[in-house]
């Protein structure tokens, strides 16, 4: 049996970071996929927050993981609102369509 | 005594929750009354933040002292003057809603905690104030289907910023073992002190943040936005986010992790060359103003950090004087920008400019001094802000980003200086709409400002100077 350091915490969450972050620019696909890959980001922080926190036998970080749960929340709520009016507008979701502007 | 620190951002929070309010139990529209009370509220808040008491309070989470107090006023000056700008226009292309002015209020709200933030909480809490109102604000004109992509676009890679840079805070605090700038600062006296776990958490929170100032190579987001979004949005994102970005970018740099200067100065000189060339040159090739001014505000942006990467008090003295130069100029610029409308309907190409000068002379000339002034031609307030950046990094011997700046004006003093011929040599097109009066102050203060700035730049510089003392001793 190996015991679970902070280092493994450390490699999972960047793990976690980085799918999150290929889930936002190597996708093709659907907008919903990108707020699901930046939600995996915020995720990967509360990973590391809480396993630092935990590690330091200080509050702090479990604290601030309680207020990124939040902020996560709102986030995603306005992301849906606008992919919502967008889609009204163009009639798709298709990451490939945001293409109006080019650059 | 906490709350009286925190007295301007408490009372405009709560101004804004009574406007809410007021704005959604009146049955008829009252964009223009609640336009009045925001613009109010921002005096208020504007007075309370001269008058108010310095210090640091919520367990040192909160500092109120003279450089959040330098950039709160800039804040909420091109707060206001937007919310003058926005009024008219947005009635006019049938946005005159009175959400408008209140997500402005909360932005707003959140820039003064970001500038004021002593702890990477605050800091993260006020940016994240800031970005969700201004998410929507991007978004605002609901019908149109660019304003809603830019809105997109501006969701998407600002929340990834955000994420960046709250990775890199995890990774700050699990290095170091807290999140308070003053312990930072103590405990990394030199660059020994720092692991590299915590280097790779500085570069994190400096990309995230270099997102928001759209530095290159972050700044991809900047020329699409300011196209699509709603002019005033634009106009805002121009100025007031533009102050509170880099005023934080100044604060984290320079008090937590001022003594690892070495170990950050090559990025932001690197970023800020990156900066000041691609604002030259990607400018050159555009038609549309608002594309043109995004890329304008890049290499502006560029010029700014070149103040930071000299790490001392008078390149951040430069920075805050090039801010509070850019933020007149650049609202001013916009304020023409929203007087093209023709036949009621806005028009934003730089052809629909030409023969200005025969049609409105009062705005071609306004323009013409925006536009030397932003191209740095001397007696002009921009000259002055260039100065003294390239004063500062040639003192602090970064010889390099003073000649690259230099260049870098030149090639842009190119397609700033276009514009001026076509407003005053092409053929004169169909006039433009009669503009709003507000319109017409809100050019004018901006325009005497920059065009006088020599004259009286003492208060300016002088206050810059008290503030950028604050963070490089």
């Amino acid at each position: 049996m190996m015991a679970v350091g902070i280092g493994h915490y450390l490699v999972v969450s960047a793990i976690l970071l980085v799918l999150g972050i290929f889930g936002i620019f190597l996708n093709r696909k659907n907008v919903i996929v990108i707020l699901m890959a930046i939600e995996l980001i915020l995720l990967a922080v509360n990973l590391n927050l809480v396993a630092f926190s935990a590690a330091q036998n200080d509050l702090a970080g479990q604290i601030l993981a309680m207020l990124v749960l939040t902020v996560a929340a709102a986030e995603a709520a306005i992301g849906l609102a606008i992919v919502v009016v967008y889609f009204r507008n163009r009639g798709s979701i298709q990451v490939e369509d945001v293409n109006l502007m080019k650059g | 005594m906490n709350w009286i620190l925190a007295l301007p951002e408490i009372v405009l929070a709560c101004i804004g929750m009574a406007i809410l309010v007021f704005g959604v139990l009146r049955k008829q529209d009252e964009t223009q009354l609640c336009t009045m009370f925001t613009i109010g509220g921002f005096l208020i808040a504007g007075l309370l933040v001269i008058s108010g008491a310095g210090g640091s309070g919520y367990h040192g989470q909160f500092v109120a002292d003279s450089f959040a107090a330098f950039n709160k006023i800039l804040i909420l000056i091109g707060g206001a003057l937007t919310a003058v700008l926005a009024l008219d226009w947005n009635r006019k292309e049938g946005i005159g809603r009175f959400e408008f002015p209140v997500l402005m209020l909360f932005a707003t709200v959140g820039m003064m905690i970001m500038t004021s933030s002593s702890n990477l909480m605050t800091m993260y809490l006020g940016l994240e104030l800031q970005s969700l109102a201004l998410y929507v604000l991007a978004a605002f004109a609901r019908d149109d289907v660019r304003s809603s992509e830019a809105g997109l676009k501006y969701f998407v890679l600002s929340s990834l910023a955000s994420g960046l840079l709250l990775y890199g805070v995890s990774l700050v605090y699990g290095f170091s073992g807290t999140m308070d700038f003053n312990q930072l600062s103590a405990m990394l006296t030199a660059p020994s002190d720092a692991s590299p776990g915590l280097i790779v958490g500085v570069v994190f929170v400096l990309v995230g943040l270099a997102f928001k100032v759209s530095a290159v190579p972050f700044h991809m987001w900047t020329p699409d936005v300011y196209e699509g979004a709603p002019t005033p949005v634009t106009v805002f994102f121009a100025s007031a986010p533009k102050v509170a970005a880099m005023a934080l970018l100044l604060r984290v740099m320079a008090t937590p992790f001022g003594h690892l200067l070495v170990s950050w100065q090559s990025l932001i000189v690197i970023m800020a060359i990156c900066s000041m060339v691609l604002g030259a040159l990607a400018a050159i090739g555009q038609t549309n103003i608002k594309r043109l001014m995004a890329y304008s505000s890049i290499g502006h942006m560029g010029y700014a950090l070149a103040g930071l990467a000299v790490g001392t008090s008078e390149g951040v003295r430069g920075v805050l004087v090039y801010m509070a130069i850019y933020a007149a100029m650049t609202i001013g610029t916009f304020g023409c920008i929203l007087a093209m409308r023709r036949q009621g309907k806005s028009v934003e190409k730089i052809s629909d400019l030409s023969g200005l000068s025969s049609n409105d002379p009062a705005l071609a000339l306004a323009l013409a001094v925006f536009m030397f002034s932003l191209a740095g031609i001397p007696l002009m307030s921009g000259f002055f802000a260039k100065l003294y950046i390239f004063l500062a990094a040639v003192q602090g011997g970064l010889w390099t980003l003073a000649v690259v700046g230099v260049l870098t004006s030149v090639v842009g003093a190119f397609y700033y200086i276009r514009i001026i011929k076509v407003m005053y040599f092409d053929q004169p097109g169909e006039a433009f709409d009669p503009r709003p009066a507000g319109l017409s102050v809100v050019v004018a203060a901006t325009g005497l400002f920059t065009a006088f700035f020599f004259l009286f730049p003492a208060p300016v510089v002088d206050a810059a100077q008290v503030a950028a003392k604050v963070i490089f001793r």
